[in-house]
């Protein structure tokens, strides 16, 4: 594989059942490629993570991926209400997610952590009221 | 331990996955919160959960889980199964609660065997 590789996915906020579908293309299209095994898992966990929360806290987005021979950077984009304390976010069993979110197994507040963990860079840029740009980088 | 082993120790029914009683099943995690699931790397570990949305078959994809018990006697619905067949996800049904479930297989010699991954 030499080009670039770049897809584009629309995230439906109102669709829980659906959530992750993209995650999934993802994890796909990496594994065909031939990333090792530990790098499609840790941008599956990652980027599904980051799907969920377009979800259940930005009402959807979207997803913009490039895949090149060293790395796979994924930008997830929303127009949702923006995070007001990234610190605070980020911080393991930090949620604002309401009971209803937590009866459907999340809103534990550990996502944020785990995309941090399972990524080598990670970058949120978030503005209240008018959205939330995250961008991952994975080494292949 | 095989999938067809988890069975029979848990007295649980296959709901799908005929095809895939031979696998192994080298560790295990129980939760309910997928994210927690999500924090642990397992290597070709068994899901058990008493949750049941399609959430819970997407989270065992991302993880290469090999197998998902549904505890407490919970049942996944038709879309659940379609997405498990989808994805080659093997699905039990067993009526014992999460602690019990959990308690059996480790004493079959399955471990919780997770590793956090440091950046
Ligand atoms: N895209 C987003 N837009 C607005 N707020 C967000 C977004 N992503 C995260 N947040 C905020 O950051 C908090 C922490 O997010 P994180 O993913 O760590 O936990 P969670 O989604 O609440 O629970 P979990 O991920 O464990 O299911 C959320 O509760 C929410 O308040
Ligand atoms: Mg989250």
């Amino acid at each position: 594989m030499d080009e670039i590789i770049r897809q584009h996915y629309d995230v439906d906020g109102s669709d829980f059942t659906r959530a992750g579908e993209a995650s999934g293309k993802i994890k796909k299209t990496l594994k065909d490629i031939g990333f090792t095994p530990e790098a499609v898992r840790k941008t599956a966990i990652a980027v599904y993570e980051a799907e969920i929360n377009l979800v259940i806290h930005a009402g959807g987005g979207e997803i913009d991926v490039e895949i090149t021979p060293e790395h796979v950077r994924i930008v997830l984009t929303d127009h949702g209400p923006g995070i007001e304390n990234v610190e605070l976010a980020m911080q393991e069993g930090y949620s604002t997610a309401p009971d209803r979110i937590r009866a459907l197994g999340f809103g534990a507040g550990m996502g944020l952590p785990n995309i941090k963990k399972y990524t080598d860079e990670m970058d949120i840029q978030t503005e209240l009221g008018v959205g939330t740009v995250m961008t991952l980088k994975i080494n292949a | 331990m095989k999938v067809s082993e988890i069975m029979k120790a848990l007295n649980a029914e296959l709901i799908y996955g005929e095809d895939f009683l031979d696998r192994e099943v080298y560790s295990a995690c129980g939760s309910d919160m997928m994210s927690d699931v999500l924090a642990y790397v397992k290597e070709q570990a068994v899901l058990l959960t008493g949750l049941v949305n399609p959430q819970v078959v997407r989270t065992a994809e991302m993880m290469d889980m090999r197998c998902i018990v549904f505890v407490r006697g919970k049942k996944p619905d038709e879309g659940m199964i379609e997405l498990a067949k989808e994805k080659g996800i093997p699905l039990l049904g067993s009526k014992r609660e999460m602690f019990t479930s959990c308690g059996i297989l480790y004493e079959h010699g399955l471990r919780g065997g997770g590793h956090p991954y440091n950046g």
